[in-house]
């Protein structure tokens, strides 16, 4: 269970990263607790799983992979584990999820596809679908970005 | 453009940020160089837009939050009316049109499944909404983004 101390701690950490010698001093400073109490609480919660990553998230236009598309597959439910797997042993794809079933949308099984290029990305998931022996999917390239940012957790509580 | 000390730089900090009271003397020593050049060549590609941020990142169901795709058919006068009443949601990180009979894609974490159920009926009875659908993951096989530059 999280106290309200880690819940002021995981809202202060999505600030942007102080880029100086000792940033978890800065940070623990602001937050009113020591350095080492902060440097254990972060250990903690990387070891409980609940931070995925401490590293750095790049634009991924800017480093030169400027297509990305979000691609739908429809994948039997028995096949789920086994193509979940293989799909995500692929440096290409970043985000794998099964998810819902809805009425009028037959889908069940998501991939984001990153690529150079729309060819790359539709040559990637060509080659996927094989196999995968996958023949049914659709590929949703993004036209415009409305947003994207990192989430702001609990800042309610401030 | 990026030097190879910056490809290499990036390519260890997108997993590795250390978690000690001199993160940058850590990763410099890993690079063969000092302090001072990590920190001041992060500064320029935080800057140059190459990074879009540092840090921790949470797993927002180990947190408690729950979270969902959301497609939505919009016709396409009201697209950018809609995009914006959903872009003010500070639980929607993601909001892309994509081609397609669903038009617009948002990725929503709330932190309960009233305060989801609420977002999606405001949105779904706005002006030019044709149809919602809430796609929540079922299972978790991948989740990282992280571009290798060589």
């Amino acid at each position: 269970m999280l106290d309200e101390l880690d819940k002021k701690i995981i809202s202060a950490m999505q600030d942007e990263f102080p880029l100086v010698l000792e940033p978890y001093r800065e940070i623990a400073d602001k937050i009113g607790i020591s350095e080492q109490e902060l440097l254990d609480r972060l250990e903690r919660y990387k070891k409980s799983g609940q931070i995925r990553k401490m590293g750095a998230v790049l634009r991924h236009r800017e480093v030169g992979y400027s297509a990305n598309a979000l691609c739908a597959w429809l994948v039997p439910e028995s096949r789920s584990e086994e193509v979940g797997r293989l799909m995500a042993s692929k440096s290409e794809i970043t985000h794998c999820y099964t998810r819902l079933e809805q009425p009028g949308w037959r889908y069940n099984f998501y991939t984001m596809i990153h690529g150079h290029n729309r060819q790359e990305c539709q040559d990637f998931a060509a080659k996927l679908a094989q196999e995968a022996g996958l023949a049914d999917y659709i590929m949703l390239f993004s036209t415009k970005e409305w947003k994207k940012t990192s989430m702001k957790y609990f800042r309610e509580i401030e | 453009m990026l030097t190879a000390f910056d490809k290499a730089l990036l390519n260890i900090i997108q997993t590795n940020l250390p978690l000690d009271s001199r993160p940058f003397a850590v990763l410099a020593e890993r690079l063969g160089t000092d302090e001072q050049r990590v920190l001041d060549r992060l500064r320029v590609l935080k800057e140059n837009g190459y990074i879009r941020r540092i840090g921790p990142f949470f797993d927002s169901v180990q947190l408690g939050y729950v979270g969902t795709l959301v497609a939505v058919e919009v016709t396409t006068d009201c697209i950018a009316e809609v995009a914006a009443v959903i872009n003010a949601y500070p639980g929607v990180t993601h909001n892309y049109e994509r081609e397609g009979r669903f038009n617009l894609w948002f990725t929503l974490l709330s932190p309960d499944l009233e305060a989801q159920r609420e977002v999606l009926n405001a949105v779904g009875s706005l002006p030019g909404v044709v149809n919602i659908l809430s796609l929540p993951a079922t299972k978790k096989f991948k989740v990282s983004v992280q571009f290798t530059l060589e």
